[in-house]
């Protein structure tokens, strides 16, 4: 049900993200989604791949430094007020949101919402009860 | 007019001087070695015997103490009287493992205040001044040393002790404070902060100030004389020895007069040992030849510097040394704390962290800057950027207790951190103060 996103400690310096998304490249590994998070010091590079195991480890073995986090992945109507919904049903679940990014998917109309959440199994129930449709890591990893 | 606190003994003949320093040396040896069992055994070693010691040109037979002996011998080691004849510890920056505590009679303490009651004097204070003490009191030997020196002038002392800015000019306000002692970037601080309270020199009486601790420029000098409307004198000292006082600078400002009646101070080449002519580069030992409890033979400081006999408009005869030009370890010395990047070493292994690290040393508007950069390691690594933060944080509050200071902690990703011939690059000093 989790997606697993990794994480990449870069540097903030020119050429650093090139550096990450060339390894990918020349692996063959395909990118579905990816956010940064950056400060004046350092970067996240947060990516869904479509083999993220695979992915981690040729990164790994080319020195970065990375780490596996499961997220979680809603497909929402591409309307005004569909993330909106969603994100309020977190809240009233009392979950925190960490960060959150989107795609749009090439099969549906969706917009795919990727959600960091400081408790994954209960936001996964309280989006389930709300009727929000989980996306299964295989129709992330193979959009 | 300049003023001498002991105009005998400063400005002293060489050949009376020397004779001095020989009389005392002799018996100084005999104490020693008939006090202090570590010593004797260092001694026995090389095997000289107090007998071989007959004048200060005997010098250079005796062994070397450093650092390393005092840490070996702690805290007890190295003590020349029993400890009921001891009324004084003082200690170094505090920080684990580097730890020197000093002892000190009665006597020591005196001679000690005299020590810097002549470097108060040199720098003009009298019995009307009013002397504003803004050195740390407690373990740290520069609040009670230049406390003590102010008393004996008979100055009115102000032991303001460190921080607390606003206070500290407020008292130099209504208090009319007439000599600032304290650290040269504390001065530099209490200038900038002066001016920012719409203050300006017309509100103070300050007419001297006496800075030391660690080490800074002429630029440096010349920007607190102004913001203060003071002339600003150069203070030596380290606890191993006493404390601030064991050199002071008189109004010529080229250097700081050794008080030779109580130190005998060599440049030796650090690396051979080797008694070098004056006027040489090298390594700075002093020996005391006066101390009680905790006389320290041919120590070592680390300090880089220069001895000079040369003629002083002052009329002092005492030889002088340059300001330190460098250290021959890595110690560094950061808004006054001394520093070892080994200590910086000790506090990543005990956090978990591999000890890849690099230490950036600046100084912005004459405060020093410590900013230590860390390489991440994958379990420390998340995907959250307040996490990471966090780390840094808690990072930096394990090296501030260690140290006493407080750095910028940055995770840095692994091997980004610059290495020469494999070596990494540790320090990078950026403070220019040569």
């Amino acid at each position: 049900m989790f997606i697993k996103q990794i994480s990449i400690f870069v540097e903030n310096k020119p050429g650093r993200l090139s550096a990450v998304t060339k390894l990918l490249a020349e692996n063959n590994f395909d990118i579905r989604a990816l956010s940064v998070a950056d400060t004046k010091d350092f970067g996240i590079l947060r990516i869904i791949v479509n083999k993220p195991d695979e992915a981690c480890e040729a990164l790994k073995k080319a020195g970065w430094t990375v780490s596996i986090t499961n997220v979680i992945a809603i497909g929402i109507n591409d309307d005004p007020g569909g993330l909106s919904a969603a994100v309020e049903c977190l809240y009233a679940a009392n979950i925190s949101v960490e960060y959150m990014y989107a795609f749009i998917s090439k099969s549906d109309d969706k917009a795919y919402v990727i959600l960091r959440v400081d408790n994954n199994d209960r936001a996964a129930e309280a989006l389930a009860e709300n009727n929000f449709r989980i996306l299964r890591s295989s129709e992330v990893y193979d959009v | 007019m300049e003023r001498y606190r002991n105009k005998e003994i400063e400005c002293m003949s060489r050949e009376d001087m020397k004779k001095l320093q020989d009389e005392r040396l002799v018996a100084q040896v005999k104490h020693v070695y008939a006090n202090v069992p570590y010593y004797k055994k260092l001694m026995d070693e090389k095997g000289v015997t107090p007998d071989d010691i007959r004048s200060t040109a005997d010098l250079y037979k005796l062994p070397f103490l450093s650092k390393a002996d005092l840490r070996e011998a702690y805290p007890y080691g190295l003590l020349a009287k029993p400890l009921s004849d001891c009324v004084r510890i003082q200690s170094t920056s505090g920080t684990t493992g580097k730890r020197v505590v000093a002892f000190y009679t009665q006597h020591d303490i005196d001679l000690w205040e005299d020590c810097c009651a002549r470097a108060i004097t040199a720098a003009g204070g009298t019995k009307d001044d009013v002397c504003q003490v803004c050195y740390g009191y407690g373990l740290f030997t520069g609040g009670p040393g230049l406390n003590g020196g102010s008393h004996k002038v008979g100055c009115l002392t102000l032991p303001m002790s460190s921080g607390n800015t606003e206070r500290q000019i407020q008292f130099m306000i209504d208090l009319q404070s007439t000599i600032l002692c304290c650290t040269p970037s504390y001065a530099a601080y209490i200038g900038e902060t002066l001016h920012e309270m719409g203050y300006t020199t017309d509100d103070i009486k300050l007419k001297a100030g006496i800075f030391g601790a660690e080490p800074w420029t002429e630029e440096m000098r010349r920007e607190i004389e102004k913001s203060l409307g003071i002339k600003a004198y150069d203070i030596y000292g380290l606890t191993e020895t006493s404390g601030p006082g064991v050199a002071f600078e008189c109004s010529e400002q080229t250097g700081m007069h050794i008080n030779e009646d109580h130190f005998i101070a060599e440049i030796i080449d650090p690396d051979t040992g080797e008694v070098l002519p004056e006027g040489s580069k090298g390594e700075l030992v002093f020996t005391s030849i006066t101390k009680e409890a905790f006389p320290l033979l041919r120590y070592r400081t680390r300090d880089i510097c220069v001895l000079t006999r040369e003629k002083c408009s002052c009329g002092r005869t005492l030889v002088k040394m340059s300001k330190p030009l460098g250290r021959s370890d890595d110690m560094l010395i950061i808004r006054g704390v001394n520093v070892f990047p080994s200590q910086i070493e000790t506090v990543l292994i005990e956090q978990g962290y591999a000890p890849n690290y690099q230490i950036e040393v600046d100084r912005v508007n004459n405060s020093d800057t410590l900013d230590i950069n860390v390489e991440m390691s994958d379990d420390k690594f998340s995907d959250m950027v307040k996490d990471i933060q966090q780390k840094e944080r808690d990072l930096a509050a394990a090296i501030k207790t260690m140290l006493g200071i407080s750095p910028k902690v940055h995770l840095v990703p692994p091997k980004t951190i610059a290495r020469s011939e494999g070596k990494a690059v540790r320090v990078i000093d950026k403070r220019k103060l040569q």
